[in-house]
């Protein structure tokens, strides 16, 4: 896309975060939803471009009171949101529609009225994976980290300290489901779930939703909030099947998104004042860190723990606690990026002192796609 | 023990041949006529410079232990904890697995370790492709 043309102009999350009984997979949507409009000031009849995943574009336009004249249901698991972002940039460009609403809303702890997913016997996971007691992303994102581990000499301890980093920015954010301060010690003796992967490595599992509305930069400047500007983006797709995927120590998607978003906004990593990397698992800012060009192969471990990502760190990292503290609905990448918006808007729980820029990177199937959105408050 | 039975396979049109070959004991792969390129999973084309002039071959069923993770937890067929693996074939692919014949352990499941493939028969259909230490 072109850097600087278009702009967040509304952004919330739902009402509540983590168990939210009352409330189902498509009101969450619209509690989301409606928050993000109040936000920014508008009605549903204002809006012309709708774009979600876990829910159909159809559903949440009529749900809402809807009328578009651009949809999109792209739906590669917890980046899709950076995805929407991405396409709906565009789709405004070219003059498809004016203000796009981008929802997302998961039932995930409470599970009511979710969207099945079940494991169909005849696709390439149903034959090639789902044989051998894979069990969800416990069992699936995971299996890459021996051979990374082994690869760079990373131990148990330095995946551990991701956790604990990502509880202390946690323990400032009021709305985080974990504040307690946890030690690597604590990480390494909860629960195995998945060898070499304990629980508190693992995400929460919780319910919540969230909404973006953007627009044009131009039409930006006329809204309640300061505009947050898009500077850059990027997507890629790599394998359903995480037995497949290239390289057990990389992310081809990851790369690839990475270097489009940083190519389009022409930014350097040094100019990076804040940065989100989707978290379902400890090991995913290692990789993020490394695929985004932050760090060298198999140096993110030492450079998380030499405090470079941890609160008055130089790199600030997942600083509403991550999907490992914060919260995880099972597509977490919205969360990513309201927290992104908060901290270009000045406003979040962790505030990072007259942050600029910030990079937000997703993670979609187990490795199997990603997003990233550059986000500035000034047009750059 | 072991409750309920593991999610089993349903062979496609594309797939058919190498569900015929684990239930006859073979690992079959395909390979590239044109550009020798040998590839898994199954599909009737090369993955690599989208030839239609394609082969089933048989792999030699010896593999290295690329990765895996110990499952603590309860999956239905299996008994925990269970290692889920994915190994790399001598012939270049790599394709998830269970090892079999030795302890589900990190102290005994090294990587790289030579492994060679077993054939488990779940039904008249079906048989899958796990893997044992090399003798
Ligand atoms: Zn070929």
């Amino acid at each position: 896309m072109k850097p600087n043309t278009i702009a967040v102009v509304g952004a919330a999350e739902t009402t509540d975060l983590g168990v939210i009984p009352g409330l189902s997979q498509i009101q969450l949507h619209a509690d989301a939803a409606l928050n993000a409009m109040q936000d920014a000031g508008l009605k549903a009849t204002d809006i012309d471009g709708i774009a979600t995943a876990g829910e159909t574009p159809n559903t949440i336009a009529h749900y809402l009171g809807i009328t578009p004249t651009w949809a999109d249901g792209t739906s590669v698991g917890g980046c899709s949101f950076m995805l929407h972002v991405r396409h709906a940039a565009a789709a405004i460009n070219e003059g498809l529609c004016n203000t796009v609403l981008i929802t997302h809303g998961e039932s995930g702890k409470s599970r009511v009225a979710v969207t099945p997913r079940p494991p169909f016997p005849g696709s390439l996971t149903g034959q090639f994976e789902a044989p051998f007691g894979v069990a969800g992303p416990p069992t699936q994102f995971t299996i890459p980290v021996l051979r990374y581990m082994k690869t760079y000499g990373i131990t148990e301890e330095q995946i551990a300290m991701v956790s604990v980093v990502q509880r202390e920015w946690a323990g400032r954010n009021p709305r985080a489901t974990f504040k307690t301060p946890i030690t690597v010690a604590d990480v390494l003796s909860s629960r195995m779930i998945a060898y070499p992967f304990r629980i508190l490595m693992c995400c929460l599992v919780t319910d919540g939703g969230g909404a973006l509305i953007l627009t044009s930069a131009e039409r930006a400047q006329d809204f309640p909030r300061k505009p947050v500007y898009i500077v850059g983006t990027g997507e890629s797709v790599e394998s359903p099947l995480i037995s497949q995927m290239a390289d057990f120590t990389s992310s081809r998607a990851f790369r690839v998104s990475g270097k489009k978003a940083f190519d389009e906004s022409c930014i350097k990593h040094g100019d990076v004042d804040h940065l989100m990397i989707y978290d379902a698992f400890a090991h995913l800012p290692l990789y993020g860190l490394e695929d985004l060009g932050f760090c060298k192969p198999g140096e993110a471990a030492g450079f998380i723990g030499s405090r470079a990502t941890a609160p008055g760190g130089k790199l600030p990292l997942n600083t509403n606690g991550g999907g490992l503290s914060y919260m995880h609905s099972g597509m977490y990448g919205m969360y990513a990026l309201q927290e992104s918006v908060r901290q270009m808007r000045g406003i979040a729980a962790a505030q990072v002192e007259g942050a600029k820029i910030s990079v937000c990177h997703g993670v979609g199937g187990m490795f199997a796609a990603s997003g990233t959105i550059i986000f500035s408050n000034e047009k750059i | 023990m072991a409750e309920g039975k593991r999610p089993l396979p349903q062979p496609t049109p594309e797939t058919q041949h190498f569900w015929d070959g684990a239930r006859a004991g073979e690992l079959r792969l395909q390979v590239c006529n044109d550009c020798r390129h040998t590839y898994f999973p199954p599909r009737p084309f090369c993955p690599k410079c989208s030839s239609r002039n394609v082969a089933v071959t048989r792999a030699s069923g010896k593999a290295k232990l690329h990765s895996y993770v110990i499952h603590h937890r309860q999956a239905p067929g299996f008994d925990p904890p269970y290692a889920i693996a994915v190994v790399e074939l001598a012939e270049g692919p790599r394709m998830m697995t269970n090892i079999v014949g030795c302890p589900q352990t990190p102290e005994a499941l090294q990587l790289d370790m030579p492994l060679e493939v077993t054939f488990e028969k779940q039904n008249d259909e079906i048989s899958l492709a796990l893997f044992k230490p090399a003798t």
